[in-house]
């Protein structure tokens, strides 16, 4: 909501819980590899801190989480991260998103595949975080 | 319900979709991602291999209706200024 809640229950908590989802939401974002987790949920949680912010501490305070205006710009910049990584690979040689291909020097084929699974996991889970606070502060109209 | 009836049960090792070549001698998919999974891209969650690696364009395009999404909002939504 636009102005802060009135509530000194809700600004105390949301304050302490906001750090700690968005701590949450890069734990599952990065431990993607090795256990349940990724970019899509990742991406949610990283968003649904922000918009506990935007619900409960007031546009001023959430404004300088997360600006509105820069939202679809970073959904656009992720969605190029995914489709980028995969015309790296396509122009060092290889097929499109084959991450063996990426022109990282120095690492073995399964190691780049690691970290092509990790860049693309990057951009995925930016989308998915900025497109939510993106339809939340349409609605809202902030 | 009939088909589901005859399904079988879940865990069972020697259920087709479970073996390595299934009753008509085809070999099944699953088990070469089990078996390479790991040796291919050096992270031991086979999903995250499957959903990032081997059915990466499928990824790429759940994220652009993501993408899709969001900006169709915004440019439904968006008030003019006057």
């Amino acid at each position: 909501m636009k102005t802060p809640s009135g509530s000194p229950i809700i600004q105390v908590a949301a304050r302490g819980l906001v750090p700690v989802i968005q701590i949450i939401g890069l734990y599952v974002f990065f431990h993607g590899h090795y256990s349940p987790g990724g970019g899509f949920q990742g991406g949610v949680l990283l968003a649904a801190s922000i918009l506990l912010a935007r619900l409960s501490l007031g546009t001023e305070v959430s404004q300088l989480l997360f600006p509105a205006r820069k939202t679809i710009i970073f959904s656009a910049l992720g969605a190029l991260i995914f489709a980028g990584t995969g015309l790296a690979a396509l122009l060092a040689g290889g097929h499109f998103l084959n991450y063996e291909f990426l022109p990282l020097p120095g690492l073995e084929p399964a190691e780049l595949r690691n970290w092509g699974i990790l860049i693309i996991e990057s951009g995925v889970t930016l989308t998915v975080m900025t497109s939510l606070i993106a339809i939340y502060d349409e609605i809202i109209g902030c | 319900m009939a088909a589901a009836a005859g399904l079988p049960p879940r865990g069972d090792l020697h259920a087709p979709a479970h073996l390595l070549v299934n009753p008509a001698g085809a070999p099944v998919a699953g088990a070469y991602y089990i078996q390479h999974a790991y040796k291919h891209a050096g992270t031991p969650n086979i999903v995250t291999v499957v959903l990032a690696d081997y059915r990466g364009f499928d990824t790429l395009g759940e994220t652009l209706v993501v993408f899709t999404g969001a900006i169709s909002v915004l440019f439904i939504l968006r008030r003019r200024r006057p």
